[in-house]
C-alpha cells in the first residue's frame, strides 16, 4: 500500500521522464473481458460446484458467454465503436468486429459440438485424462461411459479469449502472448479424447512440440523485427519500414519467422506436417474446433500484421507467399488423395483451402480481407458441420473414419449422407453453396491484385480436391454398404449411425442452414462483413 | 418485357414439380409418374406459349422498351425490341458483385428452350418402364430429370454470365446422380469422369468469368463513369470492344476449354461416350441432346459477343478442333462395337459441324449451326431412345449380339431407320437443312474447311448404313436376339418386353427374345418423327426466330457476310438491316 503510495508519489514527481497511463477502454474490449471472465470462473466453477452439477452449469455459462460477447460485438459493430487502446496494444475497428463476429459464431457451434454427451456416451473427452491408458481405472471407465471431465468448458474459454485477442492485437507482444493463450489450451484439448487415447496424446504432443518450436521462432521474428524498427508496435515498423535506413536484412529474416510462426496456426503448407496427425487424433469436436476457429483467428491476424505491420514490405514478402500458396493448395489437394481416413482428407482439405484463403490476404485489399472473413465463415461452418457428422457415424466404440466404412451411408441414412454431401459441395464450391461464394469473393479480390496465374492454380487444385470429395460422395451413393457381417459378430465389423444427441442435431442443422443461405442469398452478409480497409493501428 | 414472367416459371415449375414428385414417397409409382408427366406437360404448353409471345415481339415496330437494355448507348436503340433479349426478367441478388438473376431469350435460347420442353415428357414416357438398380425408386429418377430440365433452361435463359455459371454447374449435380445411381454397371466410373471433366472446365470458366468481371471495371468508358465490375451480358456486350485483346485471349481461353469440354470437342471428349453409354436411356437423351449443346451455346452467348477479338483470332484452332472431330468422330464411330457408345460418338462428329458453323461467321452458318443444335437434339434423342429400347430388350449393347432385327421388330427397324436417315442429313429429314446451311456459310468464308468438312457426311453414311446393315438386316441371328438353346429355358429370356416373344416364320426352331414396340413407346417417338420431317421439309418457322439473332451474333464478333448482299457499313448499321434481309434468306430457300 505504502509502497504503491509512494511509486504514484515518485511518478508524478519526476515530470521529467513522464511515464503516460495508458489509455484503457474497457468497453472496447468487452467482447474479450466476457470470454476471459467466464472462463475464470468456469475454473472456480469447476472447483466449487459437484461433480453432477457442473456439466450444465458450465456448458449454460460457456454458451451465455460467446452469445453475450456475440452480441455486444454486434452491437458495438454496428455502432461504429472503433478504438485503438491499451497504448495502441490493442486495435478495435471494423475488421475486428467483422473477425470477432465470425470467431464467436463459429466457437459457438464448436462449443454445443463439444458438450454433446449423446452421440458418444459420456461425451468425446475423457473421464478422467490423467487416468495411465489401458489401466484397470481406464477400462472401467470407458465400459460404464462415465460422463466427461467439464474441465474442457474453461479451456476453450481460454483458447476462444487468445483467439479474440490475436486479431485485435496491434503489437507483437500482444501477438505473441494472444498466440500463447489460444495455443496452450488447445495443445491440452487435443489430448483429452474418451477413445483411442494413445493417439489422441500423441497428437497433443506433436502439436505441443511443433508450436512450441514455432512460438520460438515466432518470438525470434520478434526480436529482429524489434532491433530493426526499435519498435514492436505494427505502426512504428511500418512507419520505419517506410523511412529506410538501418539493415534490411534484420527486417526481412524478421518477418519472415514472424510469417512462418502465422503460416503454421493457420496450416498453410509447407507447414502444415501437424495438420493431420492432430486432427486425426484429436476429439472431433476439437478438431472442429480448431479447423474452424484457429483457422480463422490466424488468418485474421495476418490480414492486420500484413497490411498493418509489413504492408510496406509487400515486395519481400509477396514472391514468397506465391510460392507458399501455390504449395499449399497443391499439397492440400495432391496428398489429399492419397488418404483413407476421414479426418485427414478434411485436414489436407484445409490444407489446401489455407493455400486459397492465403490470396485473398495476399491482395492487400478491402475486396480481399472481406473475402477472406465470408471465406472463413463459410469453410467454417461447413467443416464443422463435417466433424459434427463424423461424430455420429460410428464403429465398434469408435467413430468410422475409415473411408470403406462410409460405404451406402445414403442407403442407411439418407438425411445424413445429403447433408455431408451438401458441405462437400460446398468445400468443392460448386454454385448456390457458401463455399462457391467464399472462392468466388477471395478469387476475385486475387485477380483484381495482379494474381490472375495463382487462381488458375487455384481452380486446378480446387478441381483436384473435388476429385477426393466425390469419391465421398460415390461411396455414400453408389456403393454397396459394407457388410462386415459374420455370421457372429456384428458389433464390432458393421458401421452404424446413431441418432444425432440434440446438441449436435442443432449443429449439423445450422451448419447446414448456413452452406445454404450464404450460398443462395449472400447479398446481406456480403455488406456487413465488409471489413474497412485499412485497419487501424 | 414486363409481361408475364415465362421464363421464371419456366425454371421455377419443374424444380416444384421434383419437389412434388420427391416428397410423393409411398404413393403408387403410376401416380408419381403421371405427376411428373403432368409437371413437363404444363410446361411444355409455357414454352409454346413463349414462342408465341416472343414471335409477336419480333413483329413489333423497333422500340426498345426492356428495362434490361434501356440506356445502354448506341447497342440497343436501333433494333426490335426483342434484340438483344425479350422477355426479360431481373432482380438484384449479389450486389457487391453487381449480381443480377437476369434472364432473358432471343432467338438461340428460345428454341433450345422449346426443345427441352418438348424433349422431357418423351424422355419421361421412355422411360416410364425403366427398370432402375437395386434401392432406387421412379420417383427419384423422375424428380432428378425434372431438375436437370430447371437448370438446363436456366442455363440458356441467362443473361447475365453469373447466373449462367451457375446453372452451368448446378446442371451437373442431377446429371451426376442420374449416370452414377441409375446407371450401367460402370455407371459410378462414368458419373466421376463426366463431373470432373465438367467441373475442370467450369473451374477454368469461373476463373474466365472473374477475369471477365475484373477486365470490366476497368476499361476506359466504366472508370470514367465511377462504374466496378459487372457481369450483366448486355452491359458487357458494350464494352466488349474495350477489353484490350490480350486480356480477352485470356478470358476466351478459359471459356473456350469449360465449352470445347461440355460440346465436346475431340480432344475434350473422353467422358462423353462413357457418360452417354451408361446413362440410363432417358438421362442420355437429355445428355447428348441438350446439355451438351450448352458448350456450343456457351461460344454463341458469350465468345463471340463478349470476347470478339479474341474469338476472331482464335477462330482457326476451334475451327481445327471441330473438323478433326466431324473426321474423327465419325471414323471412331464406325469402329464401334457397342450401340450407345457408337450413338455418342456419331454425336461427337455432328458436334464437329456445330462448332464449325458457329465460327465460320456468316450468317447461314451461324443460322444452321443453331439450327442444327435443334436437329441433332431431335434425331440423336430419336436414334438414342430406339437404341435404348432396342438395347433394354435384347440386354446387351453389343453391336454384334443383334442382327435381322428388322424381321423381328419391324417397328423397332423404322423408327431406327428414320433415325439413321437423319442423322446422315438424308434430304428431307432435318438435319439436311442445317447441315446445308453450315457447310455453305463455310464454304463462303472457308472454302477449304467446307470440303474437308464435307467428307464427313460421306462417312456418316458409311457407319450408319454399315451399323443398320449389321443390326437390322439379314437373317435373325445374334445372341441378344436369339435365344440360345430352344429347349433351355422355358420363358424367352428374362428381359421380355410389353410384346412378349414371337417366333418368325422363317425358321420356326428360333426362339426370339423380343417383341416389337409397345404402344407407349409409339407414342413417345412418333412426336420426334413428325418433328424431324416437318423439320425437314420447311423448317422456316424455327428459322425465322433464329435468324434475327444470328445474324447480330455474326455482327457481334465484328464480321459481315462475304455475300453479294453483305453490307460494308459500320457493325451496328449492318446488324439493324440484315436482319431482315437474312430472314428471307432463311425463309426462302
Amino acid at each position: 500500500m505504502t509502497s504503491s503510495g509512494l511509486l504514484a508519489q515518485v511518478l508524478l514527481a519526476a515530470p521529467s521522464d513522464p511515464i503516460k497511463a495508458p489509455s484503457v477502454d474497457l468497453t472496447a474490449v468487452m467482447p474479450v473481458l466476457i470470454v476471459l471472465g467466464a472462463a475464470c470462473v468456469a475454473v472456480v466453477l469447476e472447483a466449487v460446484l459437484p461433480r453432477g452439477q457442473r456439466y450444465a452449469a458450465q456448458l449454460t455459462l460457456a454458451v451465455v458467454a460467446i452469445i453475450g460477447a456475440g452480441a455486444w460485438t454486434v452491437t458495438a459493430g454496428l455502432n461504429h465503436r472503433y478504438a485503438v487502446t491499451f497504448s495502441g496494444a490493442i486495435a478495435v475497428d471494423g475488421g475486428t468486429y467483422v473477425m470477432w463476429g465470425v470467431l464467436l459464431a463459429l466457437a459457438l457451434a464448436s462449443v454445443l459440438l463439444m458438450a454433446d454427451r449423446v452421440s458418444e456416451p459420456g461425451g468425446a473427452f475423457a473421464a478422467q485424462a490423467s487416468v495411465r491408458v489401458g489401466s484397470p481405472r481406464d477400462r472401467a471407465q470407458t465400459e460404464v461411459a462415465v460422463a466427461m471431465q467439464t474441465e474442457v468448458f474453461p479451456l476453450t474459454l481460454f483458447a476462444i479469449g487468445g483467439m479474440l485477442v490475436f486479431p485485435a492485437s496491434s503489437d507483437l507482444l500482444t501477438l505473441f502472448v494472444a498466440l500463447e493463450v489460444l495455443s496452450l489450451p488447445l495443445y491440452l484439448l487435443c489430448g483429452l479424447a474418451r477413445r483411442r487415447r494413445l493417439i489422441s496424446q500423441e497428437a497433443a504432443v506433436k502439436y505441443f512440440l511443433l508450436g512450441a518450436f514455432t512460438s520460438a521462432i515466432l518470438l525470434y521474428g520478434i526480436t529482429l523485427i524489434y532491433g530493426y524498427a526499435g519498435s514492436i508496435k505494427f505502426a512504428e515498423i511500418a512507419h520505419k519500414a517506410t523511412a529506410g535506413g538501418s539493415s534490411d536484412v534484420l527486417l526481412v529474416v524478421g518477418i519472415g519467422l514472424l510469417v512462418v510462426g502465422l503460416l503454421f496456426k493457420g496450416s498453410v503448407g509447407p507447414f502444415h506436417l501437424w495438420t493431420p496427425d492432430v486432427y486425426q487424433g484429436a476429439p472431433t469436436p476439437v478438431t472442429a474446433f480448431m479447423a474452424a476457429c484457429t483457422k480463422v483467428a490466424a488468418f485474421a491476424a495476418m490480414l492486420r500484421v500484413f497490411q498493418v505491420a509489413i504492408g510496406p514490405m509487400a515486395w519481400s514478402w509477396r514472391p514468397v507467399l506465391w510460392v507458399v500458396a501455390i504449395a499449399s493448395m497443391l499439397i492440400g489437394a495432391i496428398i489429399g488423395i492419397t488418404q483413407t481416413d476421414m479426418k485427414r482428407i478434411l485436414a489436407y482439405s484445409s490444407v489446401a483451402h489455407a493455400g486459397f484463403i492465403i490470396l485473398g490476404v495476399m491482395a492487400l485489399t478491402q475486396r480481399g480481407a472481406s473475402g477472406v472473413m465470408f471465406y472463413l465463415l463459410t469453410y467454417g461452418f461447413a467443416t464443422i458441420g463435417s466433424f459434427a457428422i463424423f461424430t455420429v457415424v460410428r464403429k465398434g466404440g469408435g467413430e468410422a473414419s475409415n473411408l470403406p466404412d462410409w460405404a451406402g451411408l445414403a442407403r442407411r441414412s439418407p438425411v445424413l449422407a445429403a447433408v455431408m454431401s451438401l458441405f462437400l459441395l460446398s468445400f468443392a464450391g460448386i454454385p448456390l453453396t457458401s463455399g462457391f461464394i467464399g472462392k468466388l469473393s477471395v478469387f476475385t479480390a486475387a485477380v483484381d491484385a495482379g494474381m490472375a496465374p495463382l487462381v488458375v492454380v487455384a481452380m486446378v487444385a480446387t478441381a483436384i480436391t473435388a476429385f477426393f470429395y466425390l469419391r465421398i460422395v460415390v461411396l455414400m451413393y453408389f456403393s454397396a454398404p459394407r457388410s462386415g457381417l459374420d455370421a457372429a459378430g456384428q458389433q464390432s465389423g458393421e458401421p452404424f449411425v446413431v441418432v444425432p444427441g440434440a446438441l449436435t442435431g442443432i449443429v449439423i442443422g445450422v451448419s447446414a442452414a448456413v452452406t445454404l443461405v450464404l450460398g443462395i442469398a449472400p447479398a446481406w452478409f456480403l455488406d456487413v462483413m465488409q471489413v474497412p480497409w485499412p485497419l487501424l493501428s | 418485357m414486363n409481361g408475364f414472367p415465362y421464363l421464371l416459371i419456366l425454371i421455377a415449375l419443374p424444380l416444384i414439380g421434383a419437389g412434388v414428385v420427391a416428397g410423393m414417397g409411398g404413393a403408387p409409382a403410376r401416380t408419381v409418374k403421371l405427376t411428373a408427366l403432368g409437371f413437363s406437360m404444363v410446361e411444355l404448353v409455357i414454352a409454346a406459349a413463349l414462342w408465341v409471345d416472343y414471335r409477336g415481339l419480333l413483329s413489333q415496330p423497333a422500340v426498345n422498351t426492356s428495362p434490361v437494355t434501356k440506356g445502354i448507348q448506341g447497342l440497343t436503340t436501333q433494333f426490335p425490341v426483342t434484340v438483344p433479349f425479350g422477355e426479360t426478367f431481373s432482380v438484384s441478388w449479389i450486389p457487391s458483385f453487381g449480381v443480377h438473376f437476369s434472364l432473358g431469350v432471343d432467338g438461340i435460347s428460345l428454341v433450345m428452350i422449346a426443345l427441352i420442353a418438348f424433349l422431357v415428357p418423351i424422355v419421361l414416357g421412355a422411360s416410364w418402364e425403366e427398370k432402375l438398380p437395386a434401392g432406387r425408386t421412379i420417383g427419384g429418377y423422375f424428380a432428378l430429370i425434372l431438375v436437370m430440365q430447371s437448370a438446363m433452361t436456366g442455363v440458356f435463359a441467362a443473361t447475365d454470365v453469373f447466373v449462367f455459371y451457375v446453372m452451368f454447374e448446378v446442371m451437373l449435380i442431377p446429371m451426376y446422380f442420374l449416370i452414377g445411381a441409375f446407371g450401367g454397371l460402370r455407371g459410378t466410373y462414368a458419373a466421376t469422369k463426366f463431373f470432373l471433366y465438367s467441373l475442370i472446365g467450369g473451374l477454368l470458366m469461373l476463373a474466365s468469368i472473374i477475369g471477365l468481371y475484373v477486365a470490366s471495371g476497368r476499361v476506359p468508358s466504366r472508370v470514367a463513369a465511377g462504374l466496378g465490375g459487372t457481369l450483366d451480358w448486355v452491359t458487357l456486350r458494350g464494352i466488349a470492344h474495350e477489353i484490350p485483346t490480350s486480356t480477352q485471349l485470356w478470358i476466351f481461353a478459359g471459356f473456350a476449354i469449360a465449352f470445347a469440354i461440355k460440346a465436346p470437342l475431340v480432344p475434350f471428349h473422353t467422358w462423353l461416350p462413357d457418360a452417354g453409354s451408361e446413362a440410363p436411356v432417358g438421362a442420355g437423351t437429355l445428355l447428348v441432346g441438350v446439355l451438351d449443346k450448352v458448350g456450343t451455346f456457351g461460344f454463341l452467348r458469350i465468345c463471340l459477343p463478349l470476347l470478339p477479338a479474341a474469338s476472331t483470332k482464335l477462330a482457326w484452332l476451334i475451327i481445327t478442333l471441330a473438323v478433326v472431330g466431324i473426321i474423327y468422330g465419325a471414323i471412331v464411330a464406325a469402329l464401334q462395337s457397342d450401340l450407345k457408345r457408337f450413338v455418342t460418338y456419331t454425336s461427337v462428329a455432328h458436334f464437329g459441324f456445330i462448332a464449325l458453323g458457329v465460327f465460320a461467321f456468316t450468317t447461314q452458318a451461324v443460322s444452321g449451326a443453331v439450327l442444327y443444335m435443334v436437329n441433332h437434339g431431335l434425331a440423336t434423342a430419336l436414334l438414342f431412345l430406339v437404341v435404348g429400347m432396342l438395347t433394354a430388350r435384347g440386354g446387351s449393347r453389343n453391336i454384334a449380339d443383334y442382327g435381322g432385327v428388322w424381321k423381328v421388330a419391324p417397328l423397332i427397324g423404322g423408327f431406327f431407320l428414320i433415325g439413321a436417315l437423319a442423322t446422315i442429313a438424308m434430304p428431307g429429314t432435318n438435319s439436311f437443312v442445317s447441315e446445308f446451311l453450315v457447310l455453305i456459310g463455310t464454304f463462303s468464308r472457308y472454302p477449304a474447311w467446307a470440303i474437308v468438312a464435307s467428307t464427313g457426311i460421306i462417312l456418316a453414311a458409311v457407319y450408319m448404313l454399315w451399323i443398320f446393315q449389321r443390326t437390322m438386316t439379314g437373317p435373325v441371328r445374334g445372341a441378344a436376339v436369339v435365344a440360345p438353346a430352344p429347349n433351355d429355358a422355358p420363358v424367352g429370356g428374362s428381359s421380355v418386353a410389353d410384346g412378349g416373344a414371337v417366333a418368325t416364320q422363317a425358321e420356326p426352331k428360333l426362339r426370339v427374345r423380343f417383341g416389337d414396340l409397345s404402344k407407349r413407346e409409339i407414342a413417345v417417338l412418333t412426336p420426334l418423327v413428325v418433328l424431324v420431317i416437318f423439320l425437314g421439309l420447311y423448317p422456316k418457322p424455327v428459322l425465322d426466330v433464329i435468324n434475327p439473332t444470328a445474324t447480330v451474333t455474326v455482327n457481334y464478333a465484328g464480321y459481315h457476310d462475304p455475300l453479294p448482299s453483305a453490307r460494308t457499313l459500320g457493325l451496328l448499321d449492318t446488324a439493324a438491316t440484315t436482319g431482315t434481309a437474312a430472314t428471307t434468306n432463311g425463309g426462302g430457300r
